[in-house]
């Protein structure tokens, strides 16, 4: 598809970085304020899909199937559930345990195990996103061709 | 009590919605609608009378009263299930569109009997 | 605490998103690696049937302690029930993925179909295994749309029109179940099944009572496919690929159906007398409507799938027939009776329609049609199939020595027992019309030798489908063999117990 106009091109050049920048700060500080992994992954393939849609996917050599996202998708939920079984190893040797030492309530280090489930479920959701996103594109093109 | 009633009228709506229209699109629409509808159900449920946001503030010191967090955690769950339930369906309608060349669910009608 | 009983969703899990990422490097080697998966878990399931009896293992996930007596934090339950239904999901899903090694490379891109089994075994598995309610519902998302992209999986139009159906269907049965769970933790303030029966059993408002019992027997009952919920499931079982058809009809509809409307009306409400009567009148309208719309039907698939519909009436009728007994508290020795010819009952016909959709996918797979008109004479060709096929269609149509025949027989005398002689004599004259609509089937299909015309290409299905089949049909033959009341003792007896008897259930996880 045409990409679109060329004021939405260059506010679109500035905004998406900003917006990629929040929606990381969302993910990484989900154990002090309200967001976590989900809406912060959301907020991050929001940003890639507004780039794709303002530039056309004809800048994007778009494969038959979507190999980058799917295997990022599937890896970080690989590594999520490896902590999880971590929690079996280490610890009080129960699955899903908290076994990172905790710290001080606050600070953006600390509360053990959560900040890591929240950076890996954040990379699958906005990896998700981007799939279902290209795959739909991907079915238009075909449609259209 | 009438914020209940309200989430139950807004459940029915979706039914409506979901029995009566012909476009496969507005059924999805529809579908979500009633989703929503208990989610704000869901959310309502844990209100607490004078509690505020729970979030813990370690500035803060005395006895505070929190609203229930637990079903705002089932919401949040239930969003996510409910954006893969409408992704999966909007695919499968991508799909029928290309194979039978119209959105009317009265076309749609190979399986009979 | 038995560290095994996360495993059962992990192993799975982690099957499916490895299987994706090899996907993209090693596409030829998927199939083993799921293999692998459903072997290990269908070992581990039986070990856990054997070690089981008698005792719940509890497993409390994160490490949470109840605090005052109060359970915080998600269980996971290992029973005698929960661990019947482990062994028939893991079995009936190694059988069902060795069917499809050969079965699906006439569809493109493999790899996506053996992530999305195993996904749906994952689900499955963490709902029987769940103890708290919310858990049942998210477990149950997963498996139900991991199903809704298998039954679409090569992407025709009968199959894009069925599944759409389902989906709808299926997305209106999750908002029922969650709008339950909300009202379940508005009154109960907790989510633990054994914790909201305690709360429920010291005082509750009738009303309110009855709107959640009635808001979970319909979100439950569209899972389960009982009348008059049963309009999506002609059309998904029939035009879905084979081997995920066994699986919809012969494990799902069971797992997050018929289980979780035992597991909670056993066990976490009061019984009453009034939806045990509905309950019963449900089952035998599915008992008698489903095989009557059975009859006319000339495509193979669906007539399987109203078959389905008939012997889940059986189930349902039976477990009702249980409820009102032991509402009534009186004559509890024929409540353990028909519960018993219930349980047994879902057993073999997980084995048998497995089987019977089995091989209508080995019909398909050879002759390319589905019509029973349009084919015959194949027992001369495909032997194994034939003969598989003769041998399920006995059991299901309740004749001896198959094990069909020894669980509608205790269903049938439980209900006499009970004096319901009109539920009894429906359960027969259903069961004579079952044996009349498969005689059709098997002579239609394989017995009828006015058309031979072009059959000379028409082989033996290759050995992995052949493997299936068999293994099915010796584990028929088996079965019959737990009706023995030695055996019966061992393998069901337990599961009997924990449902009429509520106090075991609820008693280990609160801790007294």
């Amino acid at each position: 598809m045409k990409g679109m106009s060329i004021i939405v091109k260059e506010t679109t050049r500035l905004l998406a970085g900003l917006i990629f920048l929040y929606g990381i700060y969302i993910i990484i500080h989900g154990h002090l304020t309200p967001g976590g992994g989900f809406a912060g992954g959301v907020v991050v393939a929001g940003s890639l899909i507004l780039l794709i849609l303002a530039y056309g996917s004809d800048y994007m050599h778009l494969t038959r199937e979507e190999t980058g996202t799917t295997i990022t998708e599937n890896l970080a939920l690989l590594i999520a559930l490896l902590i999880a079984l971590g929690g079996m190893a280490f610890g009080i040797k129960v699955f899903f345990s908290n076994w990172l030492p905790r710290g001080t309530a606050g600070e953006l280090v600390s509360a053990g195990v959560i900040p890591l489930y929240n950076i890996f479920i954040g990379m699958e959701v906005a990896a998700s996103i981007l799939t279902i996103f290209l795959a739909l594109l991907i079915f238009k093109e075909e449609l259209t061709k | 009590m009438i914020v209940y009633l309200l989430c139950f009228v807004l459940f029915l709506t979706g039914l409506y919605g979901v029995i009566t229209r012909r476009n496969l699109v507005k059924i999805v629409i529809s579908l979500s609608i009633m989703e929503f509808s208990i989610f704000l159900f869901l959310a309502l449920i844990g209100y607490v009378d004078g509690g505020t946001v729970p979030i813990v503030d370690p500035a803060d010191k005395g006895v505070v009263t929190y609203v229930d967090p637990l079903p705002q955690a089932m919401v949040l769950t239930a969003i996510v299930i409910g954006l893969a339930t409408t992704a999966m369906l909007m695919a499968v309608i991508i799909r029928i569109y290309r194979k039978y060349k119209t959105m009317d669910i009265r076309e749609i009608k190979n399986l009979r009997g | 605490m038995n560290p095994f009983i996360p495993l059962y969703v992990a192993i799975p899990l982690a099957g499916a998103f490895l299987t994706m990422i090899l996907g993209k490097f090693l596409p030829r080697l998927n199939k083993y690696l799921g293999m692998i998966v459903l072997v290990s878990l269908a070992v581990m399931s039986l070990i856990s049937m054997v070690t089981v009896s008698g005792s719940t293992y509890i497993y409390k996930v994160g490490g949470w302690e109840p605090v005052n007596g109060i359970p915080v934090g998600i269980y996971m339950v290992l029973d005698n029930l929960s661990a019947l239904l482990l062994c028939i999901i893991n079995i009936v899903g190694l059988l069902a993925v060795i069917y499809s090694f050969t079965y699906i490379s006439q569809y493109t891109s493999e790899n996506y179909f053996y992530s999305l089994f195993c996904l749906m075994i994952a689900g499955m598995n963490g709902v029987v295994l769940s103890g708290d309610l919310f858990n049942i519902f998210v477990f149950l998302e997963i498996s139900a749309i991991s199903s809704y992209a298998l039954v679409a999986f090569g992407v025709e139009r009968e199959q894009l029109e069925a599944t759409f159906k389902y989906q709808v269907l299926g997305g209106l049965a999750s908002m029922l179940i969650l709008l339950g769970t909300g009202f379940i933790y508005w009154k109960t303030k907790t989510l633990n099944i054994a914790d909201a029966r305690a709360v429920l059993s010291a005082g509750h408002e009738k009303s309110f009572y009855l709107l959640t019992q009635l808001l979970l027997l319909s979100g439950f009952g569209l899972k389960a496919a009982i009348i008059p919920f049963h309009a999506w499931l002609p059309d998904a079982h029939s035009s879905a690929p084979s081997p995920i058809s066994a699986m919809l009809s012969g494990v799902l509809i069971k797992a997050v159906g018929i289980y979780v409307i035992l597991r909670l009306f056993f066990n976490m409400f009061m019984l009453s007398e009034e939806m045990a009567v509905l309950i019963t009148v449900l089952g035998t309208l599915s008992m008698a409507v489903g095989v009557f719309l059975a009859i006319g039907q000339w495509d193979i698939k669906r007539l399987l799938a109203y078959h389905s519909i008939s012997q889940m009436g059986y189930v349902v009728m039976s477990a009702g027939i249980g409820m009102l007994l032991i509402a009534r508290g009186t004559r509890p020795e024929v409540a353990t009776l028909a519960l018993g010819g219930a349980l047994f009952h879902l057993v073999n016909h997980a084995a048998f329609k497995s089987l019977l959709f089995l091989n209508a996918g080995a019909i398909e797979y050879r002759t390319g049609t589905r019509n029973l008109q349009e084919m015959g004479g194949l027992a001369r060709f495909m032997p194994a199939t034939s003969s598989t096929s003769f041998a399920a269609s006995m059991a299901i149509s309740g004749l001896p020595p198959f094990n069909g025949f020894f669980s509608k027989l205790i269903i049938i005398i439980a209900a006499v027992m009970a004096r319901f002689y009109l539920l009894a004599a429906i359960a027969v004259i259903v069961s004579i019309i079952t044996l009349a609509s498969f005689m059709k089937f098997q002579r239609y299909a394989f017995y009828n030798t006015k058309r031979e015309n072009d059959k000379t290409t028409l082989k033996e299905v290759p050995f992995p489908m052949v493997f299936s089949m068999v293994t099915l049909a010796l584990i028929c033959l088996i079965l019959s063999l737990a009706a023995i009341p030695h055996l019966r003792d061992i393998i069901f007896a337990p599961a009997i117990r924990i449902l009429t008897d509520a106090q075991l259930y609820t008693a280990p996880i609160l801790g007294f």
